[in-house]
């Protein structure tokens, strides 16, 4: 299988035409399949392993006795890791091809932190406490920030290149984190809320607020999964792609927005997860290709068996306690990133 | 006086990581004259430019300056009889012509020596030599293309080294930019018998302004010696996989070559 | 004064003359404001030993530092204000200079220590040492110091692939600083509430209740790392000209570099280890320093003069201008934050050097 080397994707173009669809097709329900084991394991395993006959009886409804009540906690759990890890890693893909940036990940633009300093300032400020309205703060927080370091990692000679758009998230992050600790330190009323809400975990996920992002979450996805055909186009160059008869800014300004929602209302709901949006679309394209129609659904299965096998690891590894998915990813997946950036040849960066 | 400076490349083998660049190269730098290194792109003339001046290290063979081997000396006294203008020199920000000029005097400081008269007067006379004294105040970030070059080349002659060599001085300029270059380099050639070797990738220019010619292909040379002797159809061929006619050019006497490419050509006579 | 005048006119100025003239201009300014900015800080030193809730005469002061037992401000002044004082500016002194040695090699001013993992790992070490081995003090301090060296050594070899370049050190040290930041966020999630209390206050770079015994280490690294960056100011000038230019000057570029960075990573971690990771110093003292000095000068005293101030004046701003007292980690930071993005958009706007 050969492995696209170069970093502008449309020079695998040609690789495009190649790759057997029947290929895609067998790596795609190989990837199903394991995702559906990892779901499993997830419900089965934790600080108390639990039989068939308590999940059957759980789904049937019944909370008696601990197995049930376990699988009554761990259900809602898994849906959200699977959820939060196809909808990050479907961001980190349209990030990629609408910025042409292999370093897009919504982690990497701070988009992270500006959801949190907005979800902050709505605690401390409006008294905001429903989980709806934290959603769409969220949002709203990790719009502007994705915007605004999108936009001052582009001045200048160059465009954007990964290195300036890094340094800019990375000094944007700096930045308002700063806020967040002004803002945060002197009100212990919110310290406690926030803290737990900051290290990015599955661990307090209801079916409540599962229902609450799902709307959010939808609108994402099809907005994404849309703007496939799009990238594939806008990954030539914008003038080539405006020359085949894109509509190049309201396609990339579509494809950011589906991004956009689909990061801050994970986010809102189970804090900031980083480097699944990097590492996912990465890996898929080594298996799938560049083209999007495929890499996309890829990226979010595969996404969501990598947030899952995290958080399984995370209960399984310390136990009794655990540790929170948000800091596996980041032991994962900051190698990787560093893989990458040595692999690479540097002028290409 | 400027000394008469012997540099040699004996079974030079170099290369990046695991790809091999040059093999077995043996070459000659006649002392007081102008060399030109051509070749098609990828066949190694920065290369091998960057190891005659100690930029890359060779797998095999050595560099040899008056038969003293380059990685060997001592960085500041190379840095005295061998100067480099790389091909794409960063300017720091908002850095003056005088100052950065003045850079190229560093060879000859001590660690916490203080600006002398005499880094002055070098300064100065690279200033008026490359005709930029003028624009001693003005930041290098204003300047057209050609200035900025000629600036550079200012940077590398406050050096007062006795060879030169330059990585495609000209290619980012104009053509009335690459000429003014040129010229420049010629009149340092022949009022200090400055050596001068540079990589160039037009050819014409490189046969008209060059005493001495090195093409190379697939990093090894192909052919070596005057002009007319290089440059002629069988060399064009075999180096750049191109026909081509090669005529005298009648403004300079060197040969010139015009390419033959599927269009646009008459049946030759 | 211009230099254009027509040819019947004698040329007032020889080039040479121009030149020397360009260049006294360059190096007086700096000098001045080297003289201004040190003058600066001895005021804001006084000014912090005076003032505070008891105001304190100078003959009292100077008592004090004599050795007198001077009653109430033996304590107030000798024990409090002094170390604290002296701590804020040596430790500033430290974030400058180390901070804009790493600008200036790097050749991009987003460059700074802060955002490349050195900050994270010295803080990643202290969170670790402070809740999960319940030590605290100087072993806190000496973990911290090793933790910054190792993980700029780490960032050096990943970052090596025949020889270190800048674009490549400064994403490895984004990754390696998100993986640390976490490691930092999960010790804390860990942490019984008063651990996590003075790891808090540690990692927000805080003065309060500084000694000497803090004080004296960071006073050897500069003694002893200070000297070795301005023996090496020439060279790092000539680095900023690109790695290839600055070695067919002369410039030996790879051991240059290595102790180049080893000398700013050692004062950034002594400083960071005795006050914690102060935000945005280390980042904003070289841009600073570089917009009122002037291009093509050494900015390594410029820039630690002023780190020296900023955290001079951060401090005592963080325990008097607000109602309650504030780390001077988080006065740099809300202050420094626009600052810091009105430096990012022009930085790429221009091209980004520093």
């Amino acid at each position: 299988m050969t492995t696209p080397t170069t970093l502008n994707p449309a020079a695998s173009s040609v690789a495009i035409v190649r790759r057997p669809k029947r290929l895609r097709s067998l790596w795609l329900l190989v990837s199903l399949a394991v995702l559906a084991g990892l779901m499993l394991a997830s419900v089965m395993i934790g600080s108390r392993e639990v039989s068939w006959a308590e999940i059957m009886a759980a789904l049937g409804g019944s909370i008696d006795g601990f197995g049930p009540a376990a699988v009554a906690t761990r259900i809602p759990r898994t849906l959200l890791a699977v959820v939060a890890g196809a909808a990050l890693a479907l961001s980190g893909a349209v990030m990629q091809g609408v910025t042409r940036n292999p370093l897009a990940d919504p982690g990497i633009l701070g988009v992270n932190v500006g959801a949190s300093l907005a979800v902050v300032c709505g605690m401390a400020y409006f008294g905001l406490t429903s989980a709806s309205e934290m959603i769409w703060v969220a949002i709203v927080g990790a719009g502007a920030t994705a915007v605004f370091v999108y936009t001052i990692g582009s001045l200048g000679r160059g465009g954007s290149t990964p290195l300036k758009l890094a340094l800019a998230g990375a000094a944007t992050s700096a930045a308002l984190a700063s806020f967040v600790t002004a803002v945060v330190l002197p009100r212990n009323d919110i310290a406690e809320g926030v803290r737990s809400w900051q290290i990015g975990g599955v661990g307090g996920a209801t079916l409540e607020s599962i229902r609450v992002v799902a709307p959010f979450l939808l609108v994402g996805l099809i907005v994404s999964l849309l703007s496939a055909r799009s990238l594939n186009s806008l990954a030539l160059g914008d003038d080539l792609a405006a020359g085949l008869g894109e509509r190049v800014a309201i396609a990339r300004a579509a494809a950011a927005i589906g991004a956009v929602v689909l990061c801050g209302a994970i986010t809102a709901v189970a804090g900031p997860i980083g480097f699944v949006g990097l590492v996912v679309p990465h890996a898929c394209r080594l298996i799938v290709g560049v083209d999007h129609r495929w890499l996309l659904p890829f990226s979010a299965v595969l996404g969501a068996a990598l947030l899952t096998g995290a958080d399984v690891l995370g209960r399984i590894v310390a136990r009794p306690s655990e540790i929170d998915v948000g800091i596996i990813t980041a032991l994962i997946g900051a190698p990787f990133f560093i893989y990458i950036v040595r692999r690479r040849k540097v002028r290409e960066l | 006086m400027t000394l008469i400076h012997t540099l040699a490349v004996e079974n030079l083998t170099l290369g990046y990581g695991d790809r091999t660049v040059i093999e077995g190269l043996d070459l000659v730098v006649p002392a007081g004259r102008i060399t030109a290194i051509v070749g098609a792109n990828a066949c190694g003339k920065s290369t091998l430019l960057r190891s005659m001046s100690r930029l890359l290290v060779p797998r095999a063979g050595q560099v040899l300056l008056d038969g003293k081997q380059v990685h060997r000396m001592p960085a500041k006294e190379l840095a005295r009889t061998l100067g480099l203008l790389p091909q794409s020199p960063i300017a720091p920000e908002g850095i003056t012509v005088a100052d950065l000029v003045g850079r190229g005097r560093n060879p000859h400081q001590r660690m916490f020596s203080r600006w002398s008269a005499e880094d002055d007067e070098a300064v100065a006379a690279a200033l008026d030599a490359t005709d930029t004294a003028s624009l001693a105040d003005r930041s290098v970030d204003e300047l057209s293309g050609g200035q900025r070059q000629r600036v550079w080349i200012a940077m590398a002659l406050a050096q007062q080294t006795d060879l030169l060599l330059l990585d495609e001085p000209t290619t980012f300029l104009d053509v009335s930019h690459q000429v003014e270059v040129l010229d420049l380099l010629t009149d340092l050639n022949h009022s200090r018998g400055t050596t001068i070797v540079m990589v160039l990738h037009d050819l014409n220019l490189a046969a008209r302004y060059a005493d001495h010619l090195i093409a190379l292909a697939d990093g090894r040379v192909h052919a070596v010696g005057a002009p007319h002797e290089v440059l002629t159809e069988e060399t064009v061929q075999a180096v750049f996989g191109l026909s081509s006619r090669v005529l005298l050019d009648p403004t300079s006497g060197r040969p010139m070559m015009l390419p033959i490419g599927r269009h646009n050509v008459s049946v030759p006579v | 004064m211009t230099l254009e005048r027509s040819v019947a006119d004698a040329p007032l100025l020889s080039t040479a003359q121009v030149v020397a003239r360009g260049r006294v201009r360059r190096t007086a300014r700096r000098r001045w404001v080297i003289a201004v900015l040190a003058a600066l800080i001895v005021l804001g030193y006084i000014v912090s030993l005076l003032v505070g809730q008891t105001f304190y005469s100078p003959a009292e002061v100077i008592g004090v530092i004599l050795g007198q037992d001077v009653p109430g401000a033996s304590f107030t002044v000798g024990r409090l204000r002094l170390p604290r004082a002296t701590l804020a500016v040596l430790a500033g002194l430290c974030f400058g200079m180390g901070g804009v040695t790493f600008q200036t090699m790097l050749r991009n001013p987003l460059a700074s220590p802060d955002i490349i993992g050195i900050s994270s790992g010295a803080s990643a070490a202290a969170a670790f040492a402070i809740v999960t081995l319940s030590i605290s003090g100087t072993a806190v301090s000496v973990l911290a110091i090793g933790a910054g060296l190792g993980v700029a050594l780490l960032i050096y070899a990943l970052s090596f692939k025949s020889g270190v370049l800048g674009t490549r050190l400064i994403l490895i040290g984004i990754g390696i600083a998100a993986m640390l930041d976490s490691l930092t966020a999960y010790v804390l999630s860990r942490a019984a509430m008063w651990d996590l209390q003075e790891a808090t206050r540690w990692l927000t770079g805080n003065l309060n209740g500084v000694s000497w015994a803090q004080t004296v280490p960071v006073l050897i690294a500069l003694v002893v790392l200070a000297p070795v960056l301005l023996g090496q100011s020439r060279n790092l000038s000539m680095s900023q000209l690109g790695d290839d230019t600055a070695s067919a000057l002369g410039v030996r570029v790879e051991r240059s570099r290595l102790i180049l960075i080893i000398a700013a990573v050692g004062l950034i971690a002594f400083a960071t280890a005795a006050a914690g990771p102060i935000a945005f110093v280390a980042f904003l003292a070289g841009p600073i320093a570089a917009r009122i000095v002037g291009p093509g000068v050494s900015l390594l005293v410029p820039a630690a003069l002023v780190g020296a101030l900023l955290v001079l004046v951060g401090d005592f701003l963080g325990q008097f201008a607000f109602g309650t007292r504030m780390p001077v980690g988080v006065i740099t930071g809300v202050l420094g934050a626009p600052y810091l993005i009105y430096l990012i958009i022009r930085t790429n706007r221009a091209g980004g050097s520093l």
